[in-house]
């Protein structure tokens, strides 16, 4: 169940880039904010419209997406397919009536590991701006 | 395969409507591998409505479903249930499905969720384009397998018109002119007499000139089964 009380957000980290960067951040006793949950896929080519909208179906706040440095995708160019698709993502949060800015995407290698701190406080400082998912049963109410 | 895409989610909300209880029914061919209708169109669709509908503040009961076709009788029969029990349906087949699903359950309000847009074939992933035009008189033999029908803006039968320019369309730069790709082809073959022969002009009661068309086979109709 989704905590209503604190943001949350959903990275999800190629395991061959962000994913390492995220594990090297632990390693390096790098702090980030809490409000982001890491879910491990194995290329950012992996994403699927579906799977984002049903974590904002059930309340998730924000979205982001690492995938590997430009040219340099396990699987050649997983993560260019995985931009083109968060774009789309984000006309139909639009159409939706959600703000696309809700899902973002990043690069990076694995050894950046004080790059990936920074990027997670940026998302999670962009959501909070935003708001919360309205969604979310209880706020609605 | 039939080509189509997705109508806006605000068209297809101000078709529902008022309704409450929604089933949106995918097709799980031409519509699928054109990625405009099938199981996974029909489940984003399904989430983003009830997104929506909670958002607009009319929470909605969408649920969705996909046949293997929604333009055959035997493959709609099961989910009569479904559709009995939903005030309307959002069929994301292409406009026969649509039609399929309003002739099978006459009780039913069905709403288009696609534009049907052509017959055509993808030519690299996410990109489709229009080759058939189901003139019902094959023309294929006598123009090196190019249509001149569904390829030429004019539908011209006689070689270029004077907007051919640079080998294409004058409406567009990015249309090939099918009477160049009919001559270059032609000519690559060693083919080019084939132009010189000399046509009757075209029966287009085959095509829709002739009203809405329809196929008999008798010798595949069953008795029980005659109209």
């Amino acid at each position: 169940m989704v905590d209503t009380d604190s943001y949350q957000i959903v990275a999800y980290c190629c395991e061959h880039c962000a994913y390492g960067a995220a594990d090297l951040a632990g390693g390096l006793r790098l702090q980030y904010p809490p409000e982001v949950k890491i879910v491990l896929i194995p290329c950012t080519g992996k994403i699927d419209t579906l799977m984002v909208l049903h974590a904002f179906e059930a309340g998730i706040d924000g979205v982001m997406v690492a995938g590997c440095l430009p040219g340099d995708c396990h699987y050649l160019e997983g993560n260019e397919n995985a931009n083109r698709r968060i774009e789309r993502i984000k006309n139909l949060l639009e159409q939706i009536g959600l703000e696309p800015e809700r899902v973002n995407m990043y690069n990076l290698s694995s050894a950046m590991a004080g790059e990936f701190t920074v990027i997670v406080e940026e998302t999670t400082n962009k959501i909070i701006s935003i708001g919360k998912n309205p969604l979310l049963e209880e706020r609605l109410r | 395969m039939i080509v189509a895409e997705q109508k806006s989610l605000d068209e297809i909300k101000s078709l529902i409507g008022s309704a409450n209880k929604v089933l949106v029914v995918g097709c799980g061919t031409c519509v699928t591998v054109c990625f405009a209708g099938g199981s996974r169109e029909a489940a984003i669709m399904s989430s983003s409505l009830r997104m929506s509908s909670k958002l607009d503040g009319v929470p909605r009961n969408v649920s969705d479903v996909t046949v293997q076709r929604q333009c055959e009788w035997e493959y709609l029969d099961t989910i009569s249930k479904q559709v009995e029990e939903a005030d309307i349906v959002l069929s994301l087949g292409c406009g026969i499905g649509v039609q399929a699903i309003a002739e099978h359950f006459p009780n039913t309000w069905v709403v288009p969720g696609l534009n049907t847009t052509f017959m055509g074939l993808p030519l690299e992933q996410g990109v489709w384009a229009e080759r058939c035009a189901a003139c019902g008189d094959c023309i294929l033999g006598l123009t090196g397998g190019i249509c001149p029908i569904a390829r030429c803006s004019k539908s011209l039968l006689n070689g270029p018109c004077g907007g051919s320019e640079d080998g294409h369309c004058e409406i567009d730069p990015e249309i090939p002119c099918a009477w160049q790709l009919i001559y270059d082809r032609l000519s690559s073959m060693d083919k080019l007499d084939v132009l010189m022969e000399l046509q009757a002009p075209k029966n287009w009661q085959t095509s829709r000139d002739g009203g809405p068309r329809k196929i008999i086979r008798e010798d595949l109709r069953l008795v029980g089964e005659e109209e």
